[in-house]
C-alpha cells in the first residue's frame, strides 16, 4: 500500500496536464521570442496559459508574471517592491509564520537598511488585523501576509487585513497564496491584494513554474534582468512545457475545485475523529474551522516527528513534520514556535495533507497503522515512561 | 526519504535492548526533549562486567539507532572497555551518520558512560584513575569536528559564515553548539547572542 498524505510538499501531476505538456518537450521546442513559426507555437501556448492562470484568480492576463516557483514569486514581490519604493520608505511588515521565501528576503532587506516588523499570531496561528493597523507607519511600503499556512493550515483574514492597510496607509499588500490556491476561492479583487504568488506544483501542475500577480500601477523592479520576457519584469527564457502545464492545471482546478473540496472535507473529518478517539495526548494545531480543507496538523506528545515519519513510511504512508530533527538545519518549526507551543511538544509534530485522489479506505488504513506507530515509539520513550509513572500506571 | 545507512535503518526498525531495568546499578541520561533527542541508559554490573543494558530514547531515527548500537557494542564488556567506546566509533559501526546528526543524535556513548559514572559514583572507592582519565578524554573528543547544518561541509573554529554554502552560522559561546546567528538566541541552550 502506498498512501500519499504530503500534498503540502507537492501534489502529483494530473494525467491531463502531463499529456498537455508532452509536445513542448518534443516537437514544439521553439524559443517563444523567435519570430518564426516555431516561436509562434511556444508564444501561443504561453499566452493561453496566462489567460487560464489569470481566470483562476480573477485577474487580467497582462498582470500575470510567470516565474520559476512560488519562492521566486515571493522574492520578486518583496525585493522588487522594496527597491522600487525606496524613495517612499523603508518599512516592511509581515507575520512570524510566513514561508522562508518571504522571511529570508525580509531578513536580507533588514541587512540592507530596511526596517521590518514581524507580527505575532494567536494560538491558532491567526494574524490580528488590529496588529497590522498598529504596525503601519507613514513609511510602510509593503505588507506581506500569507493566505494559508502550510504547516498548520490556518487561513488568514486577508480581506480584513487589506481593508486596514488601504484605509491607513499607502503600503502595497502582497499575499503568498501558494498553499491556498488549490483549495480556496482566490480572487485578487475580493481579497484586495496588489501582489499574489502561486505555484503550479501545489495544484496538480508541474514543478519549476510559478506566477506572480501584480496589480496595474504597482511599482516593482525585476530580480532577473537581461531579457525582454514578461515585458522585462522577469528575464530568462520561459519554461514553456512548465507554463503549458500550469495553464492546463489552472483550467482543471477552476472546473473541479468545489467537488474536490467537498471530498477532502469528507475524508479529513473522520481522520480527525479517528485520531482523537484512538490516541491520547494529541494536540491539533492551527485553526479548527478557518483552515485548508484537506489539511490536518497535530503534535503527538512523548515522541519525535522524524522517527514517526520513518515508521509511517515503512508502512507505506507519506507524511510531513515540523520537528527539529526533520529539518536539515535542526531547528524547530518557526510556525509551531510562534503558536506558543512548548519545544518538546513541537518535536512530535505531524502534518497530513490530503489530495482529491485519496480514498476513504486509505483513511481507514492510516487509522489502523497510526496508533501502532505511536505506541511503538512511546514504548521506547523515557518521557512516556515518566508520564505513566506520574499517572500511577 | 531516508538519509540513513542500511545499518542505521536496521537498528532503527529493530532496536535491541529497549526498555527499563527496575533496580539498575547505574542510570545515565543525556540530551533533553527541547533539542529533540533524549536518551536514558540503565545498566547492571557483575564483577566489573556490564551484565545487562537497557535504554529508552526519545528522538529521531539516528538517536534510536545509536542507542541500540551502543547497547550491543557494550554488552558483556568490562566497565573499562565500555568506557573506551566513543561516539565516533558508534557512528562508524552504523556505517556513518549524516553530518548534521553527529552533534545532537550521536550521544549514545555519552549516555552509557554516564550510567557507568553513576555506578562508579555509588562505589567511589573502587573508581580507578584510568576511568577518570577516560571521562576527560571523551570531553575533548566531543569538541572537535563541527559541520554546517545547511550543507554538511566541515567547519573549524568560530566563523560567521559557512565557507561552503554561506549560511550564517557559528558556535554558541555559551554551550559550544553549532547554531544560527540570525536567530537571537542559541537554539541549544537558549543563551542570548550579543548583536555585533
Amino acid at each position: 500500500m502506498k498512501i500519499y498524505f504530503d500534498n503540502i510538499a507537492t501534489t502529483m501531476v494530473h494525467p491531463d496536464v502531463y499529456k498537455y505538456m508532452l509536445p513542448f518537450l518534443s516537437d514544439n521546442y521553439g524559443n517563444p521570442e523567435s519570430l518564426h513559426f516555431f516561436g509562434d507555437e511556444s508564444r501561443t501556448i504561453i499566452e493561453s496559459s496566462r489567460i487560464s492562470v489569470a481566470q483562476l484568480i480573477n485577474a487580467e492576463p497582462e498582470d500575470i508574471i510567470f516565474t520559476s516557483s512560488g519562492t521566486e514569486a515571493n522574492n520578486l514581490a518583496i525585493k522588487g517592491v522594496a527597491e522600487a519604493r525606496l524613495s517612499i520608505g523603508k518599512h516592511l511588515i509581515t507575520s512570524s509564520i510566513e514561508h522562508f521565501s518571504v522571511l529570508h528576503p525580509y531578513k536580507r532587506l533588514e541587512k540592507l537598511g530596511y526596517e521590518a516588523t514581524y507580527l505575532p499570531v494567536d494560538r491558532f496561528g491567526l494574524v490580528n488585523p488590529d496588529d497590522v493597523r498598529k504596525a503601519l507607519r507613514k513609511d510602510t511600503i509593503l505588507v506581506s501576509i500569507m493566505h494559508a499556512n502550510n504547516e498548520i493550515g490556518t487561513i488568514q483574514p486577508i480581506e480584513e487585513i487589506s481593508k486596514v492597510i488601504k484605509e491607513n496607509s499607502k503600503a502595497y499588500f502582497h499575499t503568498d497564496a501558494v498553499q491556498s490556491v488549490g483549495y480556496l476561492n482566490v480572487d485578487i479583487n475580493e481579497m484586495g491584494v496588489d501582489l499574489l504568488s502561486i505555484s503550479a506544483h501545489k495544484f496538480y501542475g508541474p514543478k519549476g513554474v510559478g506566477a506572480l500577480y501584480v496589480r496595474k500601477g504597482t511599482k516593482m523592479l525585476p530580480l532577473i534582468e537581461g531579457g525582454v520576457q514578461e515585458n522585462g519584469r522577469r528575464a530568462g527564457i520561459h519554461n514553456v512545457p512548465g507554463i503549458a502545464g500550469m495553464g492546463k492545471a489552472a483550467e482543471i482546478l477552476k472546473d473541479k475545485r468545489k467537488e474536490w473540496v467537498t471530498h477532502l472535507i469528507s475524508l479529513r473529518d473522520p481522520l480527525v475523529k479517528g485520531i482523537t478517539n484512538l490516541v491520547e495526548k494529541v494536540y491539533f494545531t492551527g485553526h479548527p474551522q478557518q483552515r485548508l480543507p484537506g489539511h490536518l496538523s497535530l503534535c503527538v506528545e512523548f515522541i519525535e516527528g522524524e522517527s514517526m515519519l520513518m515508521l509511517l513510511s515503512t508502512k507505506g504512508i507519506a507524511a510531513a513534520s515540523g520537528s527539529t530533527c526533520t529539518s536539515r538545519a535542526l531547528k524547530a518549526s518557526h510556525v509551531l514556535t510562534a503558536l506558543g507551543l512548548p519545544a518538546e511538544i513541537i518535536q512530535g509534530s505531524l502534518v497530513l495533507s490530503l489530495s482529491p485522489d485519496n480514498q476513504y479506505s486509505e483513511i481507514e488504513y492510516f487509522l489502523k497503522i497510526f496508533p501502532e506507530v505511536v505506541n511503538r515509539l512511546r514504548n521506547m520513550s523515557p518521557l512516556y515512561t515518566k508520564y505513566l509513572k506520574e499517572k500511577g500506571v | 526519504m531516508s538519509p540513513y545507512s542500511e545499518k542505521v535503518m536496521e537498528h532503527f526498525l529493530n532496536p535491541k535492548n529497549v526498555g527499563v531495568i527496575d533496580s539498575p546499578d547505574g542510570v545515565g541520561e543525556v540530551g533533553n526533549p527541547v533539542c529533540g533527542d533524549m536518551m536514558t541508559f540503565y545498566i547492571t554490573v557483575k564483577n566489573d562486567y556490564l551484565d545487562d543494558i537497557k535504554f529508552q530514547t526519545f528522538g529521531c531515527g539516528a538517536a534510536i539507532a545509536v542507542s541500540s548500537m551502543v547497547s550491543e557494542m557494550a554488552k558483556g564488556k568490562t566497565l573499562e572497555e565500555a568506557l573506551t567506546i566513543t561516539n565516533k566509533q558508534v557512528a562508524e559501526e552504523l556505517g556513518g551518520l549524516p553530518q548534521n546528526k553527529m552533534h545532537c543524535s550521536n550521544l549514545g556513548a555519552d549516555a552509557l558512560h554516564k550510567a557507568i559514572e553513576d555506578y562508579q559514583r555509588k562505589r567511589l572507592a573502587e573508581s580507578t584513575p584510568f576511568i577518570k582519565s577516560k571521562i576527560e578524554e571523551k570531553r575533548v573528543e566531543k569538541e572537535e569536528g563541527c559541520a554546517c547544518p545547511y550543507c554538511d561541509a566541515a567547519m573549524s573554529g568560530v566563523i560567521p559564515y559557512c565557507k561552503s554554502c554561506g549560511a550564517s552560522i557559528g558556535v554558541c559561546p555559551e554551550c559550544g553548539e553549532v547554531t544560527r546567528f540570525d536567530s537571537e538566541s542559541c537554539l541549544k541552550c537558549g543563551a542570548k547572542f550579543t548583536k555585533k
